[in-house]
């Protein structure tokens, strides 16, 4: 049996009569990447806060490291590492002396604080930078300077609340880097993001949060196989060609500008076959032929979006608005 | 490592930061200065022959004021100097590296400590450059002996760390900088409407109980007798009451308000 670097079960919270957190389960097998996939305000940060012990639960039976957080958030606390979605940084005193604030806050020895901060200094290229004041640091370089800071301690789970928000593709790409490397060190990886390319790319599993529940959970292939939306498309450069291709299939989708039809698939190599085979009997040859699997786009926007509308009218009603709120309130704090 | 020695690492370490904040933008202090500095030379120098012929009678000149205004600006200083720390404990509050430091194994009352002994500090430090003024312009502490002078420290230490525990509180309890530095101005208007420019007895009948039992004058009085030799009476107890009444209420104040869960 694999240990569980976290594991919650009934996790809940509200504010007032707000419900965040509507009884969620988690659970984090130690050494992997877990990743916290939702809209703005569905929960993440909020999950995030309690799991870390910066905030209390109001209910649930929950365990990082093996410790209870009611009762021994100090043991919780000497095992994680958290980097927020707002840079945790000392912005008055220079980077430097922000990785030793940690190595001191951690009681490393004076030469231990040393070799630790400048050691994560160099990785995370911020040599040039450690003499200045962390203030004047761009948003990539606060965010490094930020995740160096939850080194220090060498913490064997970390928290990372949307890590890339804010960051140029570049940065973006590097902080993958960074957080491959953690985890090739054995260190368990709890993430939350709202990009979906990040989770597919990073996480071993996903949770799709949303409205304070979880709404699907599985590794990226698992989740892409609970949605339809695969297809083959049928790209053609002759007009003639793609006319009588269209005028012979039914159900099928015209893209008349493109030249294109798609039709729908699951990607299997016996539909894939009749395709071909329908292809070559009505005598026409499609210029490129391409296969598409649902992406965790799809996925999201499936098990996300406001919950009424494809079936009734009615209950779009409430939904819509309040995931509004949410997204203001997000952008005002 | 035990609790205790916990306590104390962790604190020093978070005094370092503080003393480092304040070394690194000296300006907070140093404008919070002004005040106290300028009113010493505005009441000396500009109303002095007044108010000495009001405190000392015709005749008296300007040195009997300078030194009957020197305690409560010194007073009035260490009031200044911790709206200081109310606005750096607001800001701190308002920044991310507070929330890593709460997910951290660390003494959970560091962060309150270090803000308040690394005030307390500048406090002193304060009342020793606005003291050092006093002296260059004409202040003399007469027939003080050397047990009066610990005991006129230990006055100002205590009252900066009364002082500093109500900042601290009225910085936690503001959303931003701002605000706290509002809610904190009451600590330097105080002290005028104390003995500390004019005799209680000279203010208006119905508002001389205010004056007289609020937390500076009893202050400015025991210190006025420390280094003048005038009488203190029944000053020293309420001094030395409200300065451990205030810390005792500051610090349950500011630590229930750190132990509360952070928006």
């Amino acid at each position: 049996m694999t240990s569980l670097a976290i594991a919650a079960n009934g996790l809940r919270k509200s504010y007032g009569d707000k419900v965040v957190l509507d009884g969620i389960d988690l659970a984090v097998p130690a050494g992997t990447v877990f990743s916290l996939l939702g809209p703005n305000g569905a929960g993440k940060t909020t999950a995030v806060k309690i799991l870390s012990t910066l905030i209390s639960a109001d209910g649930g039976d929950l365990h990082v490291a093996g410790h209870d957080l009611a009762a021994d958030p100090q043991a919780v606390r000497a095992a994680i590492g958290v980097t927020g979605q707002f840079s945790a940084v000392d912005g008055l005193i220079t980077g430097e002396e922000n990785m030793l604030l940690m190595a001191d806050l951690h009681h490393l020895s004076k030469r231990e604080g040393r070799r630790v901060a400048t050691e994560l200094l160099e990785r995370f290229d911020l040599v040039e930078a450690a003499k200045k004041p962390a203030a004047s640091y761009s948003g990539g370089m606060k965010r490094r300077l930020d995740i160096a800071m939850t080194l220090v301690g060498s913490p064997r789970i970390i928290f990372l609340d949307e890590p890339t928000t804010g960051l140029d593709p570049r940065s973006r790409h590097n902080m993958w880097g960074i957080i491959r490397e953690l985890v090739s060190d054995g260190v368990t990886v709890f993430l939350t993001t709202q990009y979906l390319d990040e989770a597919d790319e990073l996480a071993d599993r996903i949770a799709v949060l949303s409205d304070g529940k979880i709404a699907a959970e599985g590794s990226a292939d698992e989740l892409k196989r609970l949605i339809p939306g695969g297809h083959v498309r049928l790209r053609f450069a002759d007009p003639a060609a793609y006319r009588s291709a269209s005028a012979a299939l039914r159900e099928v989708t015209r893209d008349d500008e493109a030249l294109s039809l798609q039709l729908p698939s699951d990607g299997s190599q016996r539909e894939l076959r009749s395709i071909l085979n329908w292809l070559d009997s009505v005598g026409v040859e499609a210029d490129e032929l391409t296969v598409h699997t649902p992406d965790l786009d799809d996925v999201f926007f499936a098990l996300t979006g406001p919950t009424g509308s494809t079936s009734s009218t009615s209950s779009t009603g409430p939904t819509v608005p309040a995931a509004q709120n949410d997204q203001s309130k997000e952008t005002a704090r | 490592m035990s609790a205790l020695s916990l306590a104390v690492r962790d604190s020093a370490t978070m005094l370092r930061r503080n003393l480092l904040h304040a070394r690194r933008y000296p300006s907070l202090t140093l404008n919070l200065l002004l005040t106290p500095v300028m009113l010493l030379l505005l009441f000396v120098y500009l109303f002095g022959d007044t108010m000495s012929a009001g405190i000392a009678g015709s005749g008296a000149d300007r040195s009997d004021y300078i030194a009957y205004v020197v305690p409560g600006i010194l007073l009035m200083t260490i009031g200044s100097t911790v709206i200081g720390a109310a606005v750096s404990v607001a800001t701190d509050m308002s920044e991310g590296i507070v929330a890593r430091f709460r997910t951290m194994a660390i003494h959970r009352g560091s962060v309150l400590i270090g803000h308040v002994i690394g005030s307390v500090l500048q406090s002193i430090a304060s009342v020793v450059l606005v003291g050092a003024i006093a002296v260059a312009i004409g202040f003399r502490s007469t027939d003080a002996t050397a047990l009066e002078w610990l005991a006129a420290f230990g006055l100002l230490v205590l009252f900066a760390l009364a002082l500093t525990w109500i900042a601290v509180g009225m910085g936690m309890a503001s959303p931003n900088a701002e605000a706290a530095s509002n809610s904190a101005m009451p600590l330097i208007l105080l002290p005028l409407i104390s003995s500390a420019f004019i005799p209680i007895d000279s203010i208006p009948g119905w508002f001389q109980p205010i004056a007289e039992y609020q937390p500076f004058t009893p202050a400015i009085e025991t210190l006025r007798g420390l280094l003048l030799g005038t009488g203190i009476g029944h000053n020293g107890w309420l001094a030395l009451g409200w300065s451990i009444g205030l810390t005792a209420l500051g610090y349950r104040w500011s630590t229930a308000s750190f132990k509360r869960d952070p928006k």
